[in-house]
């Protein structure tokens, strides 16, 4: 009897094995074409399911309606916009800071650095007052590093948000093209170079001092 | 303790401003005798160059890391000696036990004050 349910390659000895080398050197087909496959499967199987299948079959319609919802969805959100316009503009920002604060702490610097030098034509007890104070506001200016360091590290966020969703817009528009780039190679220094930690991360000098100790 | 503080000082960061502020501190601690490298590269060259009795390095610099440098020194036969303080805002464990690994005579964590650079540098050049 013709078994129905069974392409012509699976009835013969060895055709499971046979279609397995076929799949393996046959080209992928697109998504599309993979869509337009399944859709004429379906209709043509629909009459031969079991209820169980029948179930999985409208979960997999349910499935394919979601997917194509979801790229309707994103190409309705002008996602162009995030990496044309808004991520760029963000990183002009915050690049603005970083020169604004330098300009800043320098002109506070150079004060500084007139104080210091008045320091040296006072009389002792003033000169140590004037020194105190300096000293606080060198230690204090350190804060432009610290947070040029942590808006770098906002920047380079955002540049992989950036790169995430050109990726997802070329998945999107690309249907062939649906292997995802290689992550980034990353050397060992590199993955130790993190940037300032936020304060309830980060070891503070005295537990540095300890771990240093046990060396020794 | 006495340390000679008339020794040059080879300050290494690639922010100016963070340059001029260790510059300031170190003034104010009486180590006038200081020069800038804005690199590891440019370091290790006035390091060859010069005479140097300590070097006070940030770590996260391009091209030349401050870690590199201080492998470089370490490396060097004239040069290996030399005490070297690391400056960063790098506070993991693994970063303190590299540079441990690499040579770093002391370790001090971005922000840091007047007091914990003169405590660490009348340190490192008392083992010196």
């Amino acid at each position: 009897m013709h078994d129905l349910h069974r392409p012509n390659g699976l009835r013969e000895p060895g055709g499971r094995a046979e279609l397995a080398l076929r799949l393996q050197s046959a080209p992928l087909p697109s998504r599309d074409e993979l869509e337009d496959i399944i859709r004429s499967v379906i209709s043509t199987m629909r009459g031969d399911l079991t209820g169980q299948e029948t179930s999985l079959l409208t979960e997999v319609e349910e499935l394919g309606r979601t997917i194509a919802a979801a790229k309707a969805e994103i190409a309705a959100l002008q996602v162009d916009d995030i990496t044309d316009s808004h991520i760029p503009s963000a990183t002009d920002e915050l690049g603005a800071i970083v020169d604004h604060t330098a300009a800043a702490t320098n002109a506070i610097l150079e004060v500084c650095e007139t104080l210091d030098l008045l320091a040296g034509e006072v009389s002792g007890g003033q000169a140590e007052k004037l020194n105190d104070a300096t000293t606080r506001i060198y230690e204090a200016c350190s804060f432009q590093d610290i947070t040029g360091q942590r808006i770098s590290k906002v920047v380079v966020t955002l540049k992989t948000i950036e790169t995430k969703v050109a990726q997802i817009l070329a998945t999107f528009r690309r249907p062939d093209d649906l292997s995802a780039p290689p992550p980034p190679v990353v050397s060992a220094e590199a993955a130790l170079l993190n940037g300032p930690q936020l304060p309830a991360e980060a070891m503070g000098q005295s537990e540095i001092d300890r771990l240093l100790a046990s060396f020794e | 303790m006495s340390v000679d503080k008339s020794m040059n000082v080879l300050i290494v960061d690639d922010y100016k401003t963070m340059l001029r502020i260790i510059r300031n501190l170190l003034k104010q601690i009486e180590f006038n005798n200081v020069e800038e490298a804005s690199d590891g590269g440019e370091a290790l060259a006035k390091l060859r160059a010069g005479q140097f009795g300590l070097v006070i390095s940030d770590w996260n610099m391009q091209p030349m890391t401050g870690l590199q440098l201080l492998q470089e020194v370490r490396a060097d036969a004239r040069l290996k000696s030399t005490p070297f303080i690391m400056i960063t805002a790098e506070s993991k464990t693994e970063n303190v036990v590299a540079a441990k690994q690499a040579g770093v005579s002391n370790y001090i964590v971005k922000p840091f004050n007047a007091e914990t650079l003169k405590e660490k540098i009348e340190k490192v050049l008392g083992n010196a």
